[in-house]
């Protein structure tokens, strides 16, 4: 390894040394009765002016049941919040509540929130109304279903403004939407700002949005998730507008976000949620270099980084949705830490300078342990189990995929990456056997491929095995796993019933699910197990290859770091892996080689830390260089 | 983590459909009116063609709903005539849902050149008035039952494409279907094992509502004359046949009224109630 | 503009994306679809009339005797036969036959001997009159009330509003028809007469008491059907993304009603208008001939009892062009009210779906 590269191992352990010692030097100097809970007003951000201050809130659904509550946090002028947690975390309820706002079904029931001295929650209809858009503003996750199909672009802006301030003329209020149109990087002339919201791309869309949040001024902007439905390249450019604009108006932001690695790059403070409540609340720096709380701890060892390869942990078991909270620590059930008084709920303390944690065992951390994995496995002479030559792919009469040609080793896994449109899934899927209209060859140990599954041998169709990207449709629900299992058995092999159960069972136990979930329906299932039940179909083919199509994309990053480990160990076994993602962290975390693809053409393959590190293609410079890191330092070409 | 799965067994989701309000009500209605069509030939106190009293006379003792137009017992004829309505409604609609369905889920599963023939077909026939289509062929080539129903079957069948080749396409574009093809599961096991067993319910609901429709397309042809032929007993026959009278013996019309209101009201409700329990029992 | 992230060639592949419109000064780029469409209809119109003309000239194994009746004499039914050129092969009797009607000769009548034409042009009117007369009550208060509904969802007014619909639903048009004339004619209030008995020397709309009973019978059995779909479509449009969107940035909440959720609300209640239509004539056969009113559908009853063939084929010919049109102008209407299928030719619009449905499978779901 070269020198740097030693430097920077040295330097990730320790990292990893100071998070171990931090906490325990953090908890021999503090006791845990000496903590301060959050209520009493201490050096809490006293030298700076609170724009926003959230007290107690708390939010519930029809029956009682609490979506989030005992909800504390403040934010000065300026400042930008991250709002991190995983699905059911409550986060964007949250948001939505900021401007008193809680979804059908949910009603704000307590707490108190005060912007600028204004208390948001006892607003009644009018006063509402005229501090929405203008004092505090919302920007949300999905900008095609929040535009109205039907209204132009600049009628949007043109009704927001004159909602607002009406005294303006028309041509006053043209000229602000250009000045704004400016300064969030879209075009200004007519025929653009004429046009209707699907004649814009998915990036043009989050920015009119923000347009329409930046043009009143707000001294207060709530972003829910902006790029989560964006591509990476696209991601990176808005949340530098959005830090920007931030700076240049002196706007203070709350950035909900699942993703702590995009979170990063833009935020000075961060709120950890789980399970509707605050676990931890530290500046940034501190999130990432000392964090406290249990579950932090898990997610940011659960993270896959695209600097550097982690060893993924994951948090045992799954985030009780709201109805099914335990009493008490909501977290204690999947805490390594837990102990008795766990079933008090804890409350939050303050641990150090503007830095709080709710948990009762922080002294017996941490909990779980960021660790870098060891270096590339090297794939040794195995001979070629895949090779594709000249693979030209059509979607309809639309041709996706140019001539593809690369080969995967007996025992390896490749990443096929690309953005959305990149061709990477039609590959796979010709390889799979559902490629409609494809051209070109297909080897697998040597033999030739058809291109439709039903014309391929029984004996070559079992040993590729498909995983989709939504869990949620990927199993018949009208089927029980059970039967979803036995039925691909004695497809393939001639069993009788008691064998196959049998089989079944086992490979359930294997993917550690259950094997009482034989006689579940998927709809009883959560996404991260439906996903293993899929996993399972396919292993209980006994694949040579399998083809995984994001996986994980739909799932939350603790999930994510269960199923990949997962993957890991069936590596383990002699499994080879077709990888295909947009997540360059993924790939680091997974792959041994990679394949990146842009508009249909491969760019460029190779090793993976080979690749990564010293991109020789333009478009993987790009992409490299836009993923969200937080070892970025690490990379030597970022 | 949940423990112990077990799907809700088929007892367990009938008593959840039980519980809609509507679901009782619908089942009641129907359920009584079928009672009174299928059985009520049994308990009529005289038969259904017999002159038993004065025509258009009123009600009394020995005739509780009083007299038809040419003085049969009005009672005796309500109970024997609701049998063609009910066997040729649920006949037509049965004929309907199978040959609409089966081209409906064809034209999903099958698509492109099938797809966009079913759909040409069925443009053409849906824009057209139902009823109108039925009484031009029923008109000028017969009158047997078995034609009628297989007329008003086909009248329903275009409506019934549409629906189930929308249930169908949404389920078709759904992963596990890839999965079942990648596995190489044959065509015709991918139709009845994954494709079918996802549209039934939506299906079952919608031949409800056909009843209804079935029912009222029935009867008014069998008003306008184009059903059973007199003197057998009918329900919509009888409306047109009292008519005449209906200022002095309301009731020989109001009866087989009510009957029709009955059935087609309670079909329609058990329908739409089953419909809303489903619903809500997949949803989870 | 340095401090502003815009990466050049992002932002230029996003125009070229986008730049596949069409500038407003071009032909509308849905002429094409229009052109389809109308081929469609015509498809239509002349499918239809094979069907017509197969179910009454070519496929009765003797239109003749079916006309005359079973007790006619051989010699009555050849004379017949040769009048009406049935001795001649089938195509043939089709061409000639779709001649005549479009150059507008709609034969005579066998019953009365009169032309057709004449017979319908007055029927026609008659019915055209009860159908404005049900569309302009029914529609627009199925419309409203759906809306009001709508925004009083799940309210003591919309739970029994909701419930009272059922009720007319399900009951079978010409049901309600005679319990309607039982309750205002012959029993309860007596103050509407039962029959029709219109003048044919006055316009039918200015014999207005005729028309209230058949209007209120139509009405009842199609309102409830639209109502449903409009209340259903609006509570869609209340409860989307951009109607919360809008209110969240201060929107007036009469703005986000009447200019976000409606315009959206209404479109799919176009499609149901035309079906509106379909069931409207559907039963208007029964009611005309429950209120023995002298318009189209008791006509066409009538002719189908005496098998007066030109008849028939005529006033379902005339039927079926109208439901033709119908469907046409609502598909029209529906496409020029809706951007997105206004500004995208149906080339583009194809190869945008299919991109679309292919990105979708890259992209992270929500």
């Amino acid at each position: 390894m070269s020198v740097s590269g030693t430097l920077t191992k040295i330097q990730s352990v320790q990292d990893d040394l100071a998070v171990l010692n931090n906490s325990r030097i953090l908890v021999s100097d503090r006791s845990v009765e000496h903590a301060q809970p959050i209520t009493q007003p201490t050096r809490f951000d006293a030298h700076k002016k609170s724009l926003l201050t959230v007290e107690n809130l708390r939010i519930e659904l029809e029956k009682g049941i609490d979506v989030v509550s005992d909800i504390s946090f403040k934010l000065a002028q300026g400042e930008i919040l991250g709002l991190v947690g995983e699905s059911g975390s409550g986060k964007s309820t949250i948001a939505s509540a900021l401007l008193s706002h809680a979804r059908a079904g949910a009603k704000i029931v307590g707490g108190k929130i005060t912007v600028e001295g204004i208390d948001i929650l006892s607003l009644k209809e009018d006063g509402l109304r005229k501090i929405r858009g203008r004092l505090v503003a919302h920007v949300s996750q999905d900008p095609a279903t929040s535009l109205n199909p039907l209204l132009r672009v600049s009628t949007h802006l043109h009704e927001l403004v004159s909602a607002h301030e009406p005294s303006l003329s028309k041509a006053q209020r043209e000229e602000r939407i250009l000045s704004v149109f400016e300064d969030v990087g879209l075009p200004t002339r007519k025929e653009f700002i004429e046009r209707f919201p699907h004649q814009l791309s998915g990036g043009q869309q989050q920015r009119v949005q923000l347009a329409l949040a930046f043009i009143l001024r707000p001294r207060l902007i709530v972003l829910d998730e902006p790029t989560t439905a964006l591509d990476v390249t696209t991601q990176s450019l808005v949340l530098k507008t959005i830090r920007n604009l931030c700076q240049r108006y002196g706007v203070a932001a709350v950035y909900v976000s699942h993703d702590l690695a995009v979170v990063q790059e833009l935020v000075d403070h961060i709120v950890v949620l789980y399970a509707g409540r605050v676990v931890e609340s530290a500046p940034l720096a501190q999130v990432f270099a000392q964090p406290i709380h249990p579950y932090t701890q898990g997610l940011l060892a659960a993270i896959p980084d695209i600097a550097q390869r982690r060893l993924l942990q994951p948090i045992p078991g799954q985030a009780p949705s709201p109805g099914t909270r335990p009493e008490g620590c909501s977290f204690a059930e999947r805490c390594p830490l837990r102990s008795e008084q766990c079933q008090q709920t804890p409350a939050l303390h303050l641990v150090s300078d503007q830095h709080h944690s709710a948990c009762w065992n922080i002294q017996r951390g941490p909990a779980f342990i960021s660790r870098e994995a060891e270096t590339q496995r090297v794939v040794q002479r195995g001979e070629a189990l895949l090779e594709v030559s000249n693979l030209n792919a059509y979607y309809g009469k639309h041709q996706v995929v140019f001539d593809a040609s690369f080969a995967l080793k007996k025992g390896e896994c490749l990443a096929l990456v690309g953005e959305s449109g990149s061709g990477k899934t039609t590959i796979a899927r010709a390889l799979a056997g559902v490629g409609e209209h494809s051209t070109g060859q297909i080897f697998f140990q040597q033999k030739e491929l058809e291109f439709v599954a039903r014309a391929r041998a029984p004996e070559l169709r079992h040993q590729i095995q498909y995983i989709f990207q939504n869990p949620y449709r990927a199993l018949n629900p009208r089927h029980k796993v059970g039967n979803i299992l036995v039925d691909a058995l004695q497809h393939f092999f001639k069993l009788s019933y008691k064998e196959a159960e049998r089989r079944a069972k086992d490979t359930l136990q294997k993917v550690s699910l259950q094997s009482d979930l034989f006689h579940a329906y998927p709809r009883e299932l959560s996404g991260g197990e439906r996903q293993r039940v899929a996993i399972a179909r396919a292993l209980v083919c006994e694949p040579q290859l399998l083809i995984c199509d994001e996986i994980t994309s739909a799932l939350d990053v603790s999930v994510q770091a269960n199923i990949l480990s997962l993957l890991r160990d069936l590596q383990a076994d002699g499994l080879s892996m077709l990888f295909v993602t947009h997540d360059l962290g993924v790939v680091r975390a997974v792959a041994d080689s990679v394949v990146v693809l842009h508009r249909g053409k491969i760019v460029e393959q190779g090793q993976v830390d080979d690749l990564l590190d010293h991109p020789r293609d333009d478009y993987t410079r790009k992409l490299v260089s836009h993923s969200p890191s937080r070892f970025k330092h690490l990379l030597p070409e970022a | 983590m949940s423990s112990g799965f077990k799907a809700k067994s088929v007892s367990e989701q009938f008593a959840t459909a039980w519980r809609s309000k509507q679901v009782r009500l619908g089942f009641t209605m129907t359920l009584v009116a079928l009672v009174v069509a299928l059985l009520g030939p049994y308990f009529a106190p005289h038969a259904p063609t017999d002159l038993v009293g004065t025509a258009y006379g009123k009600p009394n003792g020995d005739a509780w709903l009083g007299y038809d137009l040419l003085g049969r017992d009005v009672l005796s004829r309500i109970l024997a005539g609701g049998q063609s309505v009910v066997w040729m409604s649920i006949s037509a609609s049965l004929i309907a849902i199978v040959i609409g369905s089966a081209l409906g889920v064809a034209a999903a599963y099958l698509r492109r050149k099938t797809d966009q023939f079913i759909l040409w077909v069925t443009d053409v026939f849906i824009a057209f008035p139902d009823l109108i289509l039925v009484l031009l062929i029923v008109s000028l080539l017969g009158r047997e039952h078995w034609l009628i129903v297989l007329t008003v079957a086909i009248a329903f069948v275009p409506g019934v494409i549409r629906l189930s080749r929308s249930i169908a396409l949404g389920v078709v574009t759904q992963e596990f279907i890839e999965a079942a093809e990648m596995m190489g599961y044959s065509r015709t096991q991918i139709l009845f094992k994954e494709i079918i067993p996802n549209i039934l319910t939506p299906l079952l609901v919608h031949l409800g509502i056909m009843l209804t429709w079935a029912v009222g397309m029935l009867s008014g042809l069998a008003f306008l004359g184009y059903g059973v032929a007199p003197p057998t007993a009918d329900w919509g026959l009888m409306i047109n046949e009292n008519r005449a009278g209906l200022l002095i013996q309301p009731i020989a019309v109001f009866a087989p009224v009510v009957l029709i209101a009955i059935f087609s009201l309670g079909t329609n409700l058990l329908a739409e109630g089953v419909g809303r329990v489903t619903a809500r029992i997949e949803e989870r | 503009m340095s401090n502003v992230a815009t990466d050049k060639m992002t932002d230029a592949a996003d125009d070229a994306f986008a730049r596949g419109q069409p500038s407003t000064y071009q032909l509308p780029s849905w002429l094409p679809w229009l052109l389809g469409r109308l081929a469609s209809g015509l498809g239509v119109v002349i499918v239809i009339s094979f069907i017509v003309f197969g179910a009454t000239q070519a496929l009765p194994s003797d239109p003749a005797r079916i006309i005359l009746g079973p007790e006619a004499s051989e010699q009555a039914i050849n004379v017949l036969r040769q009048q009406l050129g049935l001795d001649q092969p089938i195509y043939t009797q089709y061409v000639a036959w779709l001649g005549e009607i479009t150059s507008g000769n709609l034969g005579r009548s066998i019953d009365s001997n009169v032309d057709v034409s004449s017979i319908i042009h007055a029927r026609f009117a008659n019915s055209l009159a009860l159908t404005l007369t049900v569309s302009l009550f029914a529609i627009p208060l199925a419309i409203v009330s759906g809306i009001f509904l709508a925004l009083r969802r799940d309210s003591k007014v919309d739970q029994l509003a909701i419930s009272t619909i059922v009720l007319f639903k399900a009951v079978p048009g010409f049901v309600l028809a005679i319990l309607l004339v039982m309750l205002f004619s012959t029993s309860v209030f007596q103050v509407l007469p039962a029959a029709s008995l219109l003048d044919p020397s006055k316009p039918a709309l200015a014999q207005f008491t005729y028309l209230i009973l058949p209007t209120l019978t139509l009405a009842l059995s199609v309102v409830p059907y639209l109502l449903r779909l409009v209340r259903a479509s609006m509570i869609e449009a209340m409860e989307s993304d951009y109607v919360i969107a809008a209110r969240l940035r201060g929107v007036p909440e009469h703005n986000v009603i009447w200019r976000h959720a409606l315009p959206n609300a209404l479109i799919p209640a176009i499609q149901g208008i035309a079906m509106t239509f379909r069931f409207l004539f559907s039963g208007v056969v029964l009611v005309e001939v429950v209120f023995s009113y002298p318009g189209i559908g008791n006509t066409l009853n009538a002719a189908i009892e005496m098998r007066d063939l030109p008849m028939i084929q005529a006033i379902v010919l005339a039927i079926t062009l109208g439901v033709v049109l119908i469907n046409l102008a609502a598909d029209l209407i529906t496409l020029l009210l809706t951007p997105r299928l206004r500004t995208a030719s149906k080339r583009k619009l194809k190869k945008k779906r299919a991109e679309k449905r292919f990105n979708k499978a890259s992209r992270s779901a929500a």
